[in-house]
């Protein structure tokens, strides 16, 4: 197995090297896809962002959605879970759905869809209450009231998150007093402690210096273990080191979906190829 | 060879620029105008009416003779103000931060019901206050307190409700200063980062939820400033009150909401246009006029330094 | 435990998942807790429209019957013939006599009718006003001049509290407008320099204790204002201008703009402040100074917030009620000359209403006057209204 290196623009990354692609398609077979998307179509207002996205996503991996700005990954990511009902003016057609049900459909309640589908954004957005209260908050949200239970929920995802060591003995302070890659990781087990089944994580590194980075990304493949990860990144080394299928997004329209070695490596369309290789973008 | 140090001959200033001086020179002397005009009316108030503020005139009542400057005490004026603001502030400031909630959280901004809304709150905010008065007159004593006596005291000749009150001067001026509230919570509401509200949504709590869990908490300040600006203005109004409920004298404490009340603001005013002699009344006069102003630019700058403070915390949060 | 999620049972894996998902995903609650808030909330946000519907609709309805001409307030004694007396009930011929309820019991009907006949004689002996039997809420009286009994010329005079009403509110518009006129020409380029010089010339340091002194102006109560105006202004500038009464339309305007003060310069100062950086670094990276760039560039683009903020100005000035009613000197004469005494609308309604009688034609001229200040305020408000909305998306279109 080579390991994941840094390179330079202009060659393709390299990529740890996984089990045949044989092996891949069979593993695919014997476990029906966790998210189906099936022709797609989202709009604001009569701005087109998503055009016909037909895309299925393995369960308990890391799926990275890849592309240049505005391609519309983002956007995908927030249908995941409804997020884009919060905008005014957006139309959706087409079929999303999780563990075979449709997420549109009439009976579904986006509040607990969300229980299910968590979610940690680009800027952290930690509330400004202290770190034992962030977590709290979502744990009660889901009916957690006993103290001891919500004591040790808190610890546990802390430790899933990474986090606990740092904060263990400031538990009551502000959440404000974090650096910015703390209170990113912080927003993780957050989005963690209530269990969801599926975490979306949209550029959660971007604005995060390369040390931060490097531990999200860490986290991120531990965190595959227990939760199906879909993550979007402009950063091409990023989805290369951490995803094992990659989605490549151009202008609203999903160009190639496969194993991400296959994508970094030898993928079927030029433009994938030029993007990888870093000709545009 | 040229000195460096002057600079080169195309650069330099081309002597006195007169239009400059004279524009900066009018604007500025404007500005010192006003500043000026108001030092003077501070200056003068603190001036004469120091000397006749005591403890003693703070917190002894007056009697019926009022204009007798050993007698006077202005503690059932400042009673009565501050009764009617604090009954006020009871009606003012959940209606008001309920529908600025309504405007920022759940409003759809360009629909044209939500531009109604919007449009009634300035225009109430321009509402004269004597239009105010004969508001409080018209619908709160003759017709809400009508009402109850006909509901209530169907057989007495003398009205309970329909007449002058504490309650209803409350609620004249809680119709009046609304639209400050509405603004004031407005303005911490829309501070408050959007990725919070995103934040909670996202980890499956409805908008109630995130509403009164996470984004009120945070708004806290900026509703405290509106209900402080809200009672600093009412303070000071007059016109809304002397129909509805304001007293020339009264020998004891509003205690229910069917009493008149003394009020600072009115008895400036009687003093002012009603006293034998003038000269004698002026030290009273000045020293319940320099109470009413410390009570209303008090509260104006606790607001101002609260919303300061305010606005330094969300800065540094993000 | 206590919590009852599903979620936080151990996730089964393979084919329960679909299951799982379908029990989750179909679970809508109806949540009426959400649903009930989200209304109440509206309905109370309703608040601010339903108290302006309701201030016309009470403001107005006690004014109604002035509208419709139904008030009627001549003071004439109507002489009823003692042969038609019969046509009378009996609580209208009580009326008439003026008798009270154990008089009227006490009598007979001769004596009635004599009581009639006397009435006749009294009546055709009192002299006959001709202006008694006019009824002065008609509209033509309350503002065209009439000539009166006892005056030379026909004059325009507000004189409620007199044998014959007189309603007439032509001196009193005189009087809000000549108070307005000289607080705007005294408020308006004041605040607009002090505007300029704040926004534009001032350096951020001294802008971020400048501003809020100015608007300390408006922590000033206005019957504090009055207050200075009546002891101390009104002896100042008679002394200056050496005019002949001393509480006239012209100190209550200096006081009145100086209570507008604030209200112009906060939204005027905002308009420039609003006008995007931009324009004055253009204008400044071409050379022209700072007063140039204010004068040429951003006044003029500033200029729809400037009008709004006059014009909010204009209704606050001439809504006030306590300046004016303290230090115009309340003599209701019709005269443009400011340094005589005037007589507001506003001062009218307040130093009036608690001599009127519950209902009668005075009460309700009042409510009249002030359901025409109301309609006079809400039009400008609403006109300044628009003039900053459409200002505001003007900016949006821009930026």
């Amino acid at each position: 197995m080579s390991e994941p290196q840094a390179t330079t623009p202009m060659t393709r990354p390299t990529v740890q090297n996984r089990e045949t692609e044989t092996d891949a398609d069979a593993d695919a077979d014997a476990v029906a896809p966790l998210i189906e998307v099936e022709g797609l179509s989202l709009h604001y207002g009569d701005a087109q962002a998503l055009k016909n996205i037909s895309v299925s996503i393995r369960e308990k991996v890391v799926t990275a959605f890849i592309g240049p700005s505005g391609c519309g990954k983002s956007t995908l990511l927030r249908c995941f879970n409804r997020m884009n009902d919060l905008i005014d003016n957006v139309r959706i057609e087409g079929r999303v759905a999780i563990g075979g049900e449709d997420i549109h459909g009439p009976d579904v309640d986006p509040i607990e869809l969300r229980k299910q589908v968590g979610m940690v954004f680009q800027r952290s957005n930690p509330f400004p209450k202290s770190i034992h209260e962030n977590i709290a908050y979502a744990l009660r949200l889901h009916g957690m009231r006993d103290k001891d239970a919500l004591d040790q929920a808190i610890e546990t995802s802390l430790k899933q998150a990474a986090l606990w060591d740092e904060v263990k003995d400031r538990l009551h302070t502000s959440a404000l007093g974090l650096s910015g890659g703390q209170q990113q990781r912080l927003c993780i087990a957050r989005a963690i402690a209530i269990k969801p089944s599926i975490l979306l994580m949209d550029e959660p590194a971007s604005a995060l210096d390369p040390i931060a980075t490097a531990r999200i990304e860490d986290l991120a493949l531990e965190l595959k273990n227990d939760f199906t990860i879909v993550i979007v990144t402009h950063n091409m080394q990023q989805a290369a080191r951490i995803s094992d299928d990659t989605a490549f997004f151009y202008l609203g329209e999903l160009i190639e979906f496969n194993a991400t070695s296959r994508i970094f490596t030898n993928p079927s369309h030029k433009q994938t190829e030029d993007y990888v290789t870093g000709r545009f973008g | 060879m040229t000195d460096p140090s002057r600079a080169p001959e195309r650069f330099r200033s081309r002597g006195f620029d007169a239009a400059s001086f004279f524009f900066s020179g009018v604007t500025g002397i404007a500005t010192a105008i006003i500043l000026g005009i108001l030092a003077i009316i501070l200056l003068n108030i603190t001036w004469h009416g120091w000397d006749g503020i005591s403890l003693r005139f703070i917190v002894s009542g007056t009697d019926q003779d009022m204009f007798d400057v050993n007698k006077a005490g202005v503690l059932p004026m400042i009673v009565g103000t501050s009764a009617r603001v604090i009954l006020m502030t009871i009606f003012v400031i959940p209606v008001g931060v309920i529908t600025a909630i309504h405007l920022t959280e759940y409003a759809n901004p360009v629909s044209i019901h939500t531009r109604i809304i919007r449009g009634a709150v300035n225009n109430l905010a321009g509402v004269p206050s004597i239009v105010f008065g004969l508001f409080g007159l018209g619908f709160f004593i003759g017709f809400v307190g009508g009402e109850m006596d006909a509901l209530f005291y169907p057989d007495s000749d003398e009205p309970v409700w329909g007449k002058p009150a504490i309650l209803w001067a409350s609620m004249t001026l809680a119709v009046m200063t609304l639209p400050v509230v509405i603004v004031a919570t407005e303005e911490s509401l829309k501070a408050i980062a959007p990725g919070l509200r995103e934040a909670s949504l996202a980890l499956g709590a409805t908008k109630l939820q995130t509403v009164a869990k996470v984004v009120l908490p945070q708004a806290l300040p900026g509703i405290l400033t509106g209900g402080i600006l809200s009672i600093s203005r009412a303070a000071g109004e007059v016109a809304p009150i002397l129909f509805t409920g304001a007293a020339y004298y009264m020998s004891g404490y509003p205690t229910r909401p069917t009493d008149q009340f003394m009020d600072l603001g009115y008895h400036v005013f009687i003093l002012s246009t009603q006293s034998p002699n003038i000269e004698q009344t002026r030290p009273i006069l000045y020293a319940t006029v320099l109470v009413l102003l410390l009570l209303t630019f008090t509260l104006n700058i606790v607001a101002v330094l609260v919303r300061a403070k305010m606005r330094r915390g969300m800065r540094q949060s993000h | 435990m206590s919590y009852t999620n599903a979620a936080f049972v151990t996730q089964p894996s393979g084919n329960n998942r679909s299951a799982r998902w379908a029990g989750i995903l179909r679970g809508k609650k109806r949540r009426p807790l959400e649903w009930l808030a989200e209304k109440g909330i509206f309905l109370v946000s309703l608040s601010a429209i339903l108290m302006v519907f309701l201030i016309f609709l009470f403001v107005g309805r006690e004014a109604l019957p002035i509208f419709l001409g139904r008030m009627d307030s001549s003071v004439a004694i109507k002489v009823i013939q003692p042969d038609q007396m019969a046509s009378l009930s009996r609580e209208e011929l009580q009326a008439y006599l003026e008798l009270s309820d154990d008089e009227f019991a006490g009598m007979d009907e001769e004596t009635l009718t004599l009581m009639m006949e006397v009435k006749l004689e009294e009546a055709a002996e009192a002299p006959e006003d001709k202006d008694a039997s006019v009824n002065t809420t008609e509209w033509k009286y309350l503002l065209q001049p009439h000539q009166w009994t006892g005056y030379d010329k026909p004059e325009h005079i507000w004189q409620p509290v007199s044998e014959i009403h007189k309603y007439n509110i032509i001196p009193l518009l005189i009087g809000s407008l000549k108070a307005t006129l000289v607080a705007l020409l005294f408020a308006v380029p004041l605040s607009l320099a002090a505007a300029i010089y704040v926004s534009q010339l001032a350096s951020p340091r001294v802008k971020e204790w400048l501003k809020p002194a100015i608007e300390m102006l408006a922590g000033i109560p206005s019957v504090v204002l009055g207050f200075f105006a009546l002891l101390v202004m009104a002896t100042v500038l008679q002394k200056v201008f050496g005019y002949d009464s001393r509480l006239n339309a012209f100190v209550a305007g200096v006081a009145l703009g100086l209570a507008i003060v604030p209200v112009v310069f906060s939204i005027a100062e905002d308009a420039l402040t609003s006008v995007p950086r931009s324009y004055t670094q253009a204008a400044l990276a071409l050379g022209s100074s700072k007063w140039q760039a204010a004068w040429r560039i951003v006044l003029p683009a500033a200029l729809p917030g400037v009008f709004a903020a006059v014009v909010l100005g204009f209704g606050r000035a001439i809504g006030e009620t306590m300046i004016v009613l303290m230090a115009s000197g309340n003599a209701s004469i019709v005269s443009w000359d400011l340094f005589e005494s005037a007589r507001t609308i506003t001062a009218t309604i307040a130093a009036e209403l608690a001599e009127t009688v519950f209902g009668d034609h005075h009460y309700r001229m009042l409510f009249m006057l002030g359901t025409l200040l109301f309609a006079v305020t809400f039009v400008s408000n609403l006109a300044a209204d628009l003039i900053i909305h459409r200002l505001k998306k003007q900016l949006e279109g821009r930026t």
